[in-house]
């Protein structure tokens, strides 16, 4: 069971990433502007420590988020899409003129069970 | 009145010491409008090779503009002030076509606010004093103020102008030279300033490059040639931004979004008068910007004995809002800045109502006609629901508003501060003991109290908690931008006798 998952187009953008600039890792941001959005970024470039939350690995690539945030996410399940127009942010994904977003529903009662017991 | 979409070149370039300067490269990215998504120009998509360029220029002049006397660069703020109240309408036509907003509030709000930041910070360094202290009757502490050298700033798209006038006024006053890159929504402003003051500054001292977050921000936030980097914007740049700072050991402002709380005590309907009026008024404050402000008033909180009749008139003042052509200064809220804020709010729709909230009003786009179909327009939404839900915790960006009751002060109290933000916050009350008590126990860095939504000039504003830390606006200000260099002063003949 999977708390995380991805389409196959945002995959494709993915992969095209990790050509570019080797290994990533997701972090959803929070905040103004341009928050509420998740960012790919290099692996290594963003300070990680037990305050974020690994919630699961997409393609290889690690999904973060940060502990306070994940209070309010942890009953929602993610699909990480991919769509034309220009985000902003440093997310890697973004001179390629897409962006990464999330889909979310709430997990289902056997799923919680799972993740929250 | 309506005005109608103002004119532009094909493409612009980047002001780097005192010129326009094409990107390196030779690469540019399409800038539309949200009004009608119709193409504005071209602007650079500059590289790193270009921000090398911009700092260049900034430390090259950094030595002498340090030295110009306060008198000379306040009278260069003043200029520039001048500027744009001469250009206010054009600076307001491009300001709507570039970011969505309507132009009633560019006219009135975004260009003569801006204008009168630049005014006012010109006015805090004639007025100051560095301090002195007479330690004992032989020694002298003397406090002088330093700027720091170059700063890097980086910022945001939903009030493009008034943003840089927040940013660079304090910078530019206190000695600093500016390296800027506007948000690549809306660069369209703070390339007509360069136009309009390129002679102002000497070269180098104001530099705009243009750019997306990976290619152009990176490289200037994590720079070992600039002094202090401010941000505006979401957390994760934000941590980014601050570990490249520690790397120089640079100082940082963060400035990163909230979730602010408005709340609404039983006695604002003691009486139906023009108070009572004023707080319906304060409660429809969300859409403003269409809800593009890191301190919209995003949750509603209203005292439960007057929850119906309050949220009755509350919803009716919403749906009296006029959402239309933006260059109509009848329109009171207009198009969202992107298509990326556009789907955003609607995936929140979806979360809040899969969640249990309820849509009193609004709750999906609005498909305006002609042109307009193809814009970003999200009608003003009432979302009922509880404080643990997502849509109550998280910034949504758009003209979405939360509501929930409480019973009493504690409990306002407890769900105001149950964010994990601290940025803005609204108390509306008659009670003379609620209006310094109840601000006074919310974490936030601006409380509004019996208004919301001011940012005069002198006025500190800033977060608490995981909005940010650092102050904008207010004379306070001008040490962000400077060092303390000590001076201490011995007029004793006499040897200390150690040695």
């Amino acid at each position: 069971m999977k708390r995380v998952t991805i389409t196959n187009e945002a995959a494709a953008v993915l992969e095209q990433l990790k050509v570019k600039h080797g290994e990533l890792i997701f972090h959803q941001s929070g905040g103004c502007c341009d928050g509420s959005a998740p960012m790919v970024l290099e692996k290594g470039d963003l300070y990680l420590d037990e305050s974020d939350i690994l919630l699961g690995a997409i393609e290889g690539v690690n999904f973060y988020m940060n502990q306070d945030q994940f209070e309010y996410w942890k009953h929602t399940h993610l699909t990480i899409d991919i769509t034309e127009g220009r985000g902003a942010s440093f997310s890697l994904e973004i001179p390629l003129g897409l962006r990464f977003l999330i889909h979310s529903r709430l997990l289902t009662d056997e799923e919680n069970a799972f993740f929250n017991k | 009145m309506s005005y109608s979409k103002p004119k532009f070149k094909e493409k612009y370039s980047n002001f780097i010491n005192g010129k326009f300067v094409a990107p390196l490269d030779g690469q540019y990215f399409d800038n539309t409008s949200p009004i009608d998504n119709s193409f504005i120009a071209k602007y650079p998509r500059s590289q790193k090779e270009d921000i090398e360029l911009a700092l260049d220029a900034a430390n090259a002049a950094k030595e002498s503009w340090g030295n110009t006397s306060a008198t000379e660069r306040a009278t260069l703020l003043n200029k520039v002030a001048d500027i744009i109240e001469a250009n206010l309408e054009e600076f307001a036509l491009v300001e709507t076509c570039d970011n969505g907003k309507p132009i009633r509030e560019t006219l009135n709000a975004d260009i003569p606010l801006a204008v009168d930041h630049w005014r006012y910070f010109a006015a805090c360094i004639r007025s100051e004093e560095g301090g002195a202290s007479e330690l004992d009757s032989n020694t002298l502490s003397m406090n002088i103020k330093e700027p720091l050298g170059v700063v890097g700033q980086i910022i945001p798209w939903n009030f493009p102008l008034l943003m840089l006038s927040w940013k660079l006024p304090p910078a530019l006053v206190t000695g600093n030279c500016v390296v800027l890159k506007p948000a690549e929504q809306t660069p369209s402003s703070a390339t007509l300033l360069m136009e309009k003051i390129a002679d102002v500054f000497p070269p180098g001292v104001v530099n705009i490059v243009h750019g997306f977050g990976p290619e152009a921000g990176k490289p200037l936030a994590s720079s070992a040639r600039v002094d202090k980097v401010a941000f505006t914007g979401e957390t994760t740049t934000g941590q980014l931004i601050m570990q490249y700072a520690s790397k120089n050991l640079n100082p940082v402002t963060m400035e990163l979004g909230g979730k602010s709380p408005n709340i609404f005590f039983n006695s604002v309907m003691d009486a139906d008068d023009a108070y009572l009026d004023k707080a319906i008024e304060g409660a429809v404050l969300f859409a403003f910007n269409q809800g593009e402000v890191c301190t919209a008033p995003s949750r509603l909180l209203v005292q439960e004995d007057i929850y119906d009749a309050f949220m009755e008139r509350v919803v009716a003042r919403t749906n009296a809002i006029i959402q239309d052509n933006p260059y109509d200064v009848n329109t009171m809220i207009g198009a969202q800045a992107s298509n990326d804020q556009y789907e955003k709010i609607q995936s929140y729709f979806k979360i809040g109502k899969d969640e249990g909230a309820k849509v009193l009003t609004g709750g999906s786009a609005n498909k305006l006609e002609g042109n307009l179909a193809n814009g970003f327009y999200i009608k003003p939404t009432i979302l009922e629901g509880h404080n643990k839900m997502r849509v109550f915790q998280e910034e949504i960006f758009g003209p979405v508003v939360c509501v929930t009751k409480f019973k009493d002060e504690a409990d306002a109290i407890e769900i105001a501060n149950d964010t994990l933000y601290g940025l803005g916050a609204g108390v509306w009350t008659r009670d003379a003991h609620q209006l310094y008590q109840i601000p006074r126990a919310i974490k936030a860095g601006r409380v509004w109290v019996n208004c919301y939504h001011a940012y005069p000039a002198h006025a500190p504003f800033g977060g608490y908690k995981k909005s940010g830390f650092g102050r904008e606006n207010h004379v306070m200000m001008l040490n962000y931008y400077r060092q303390t260099k000590n001076m201490l002063i011995s007029y004793d003949k006499n040897k200390l006798g150690f040695f």
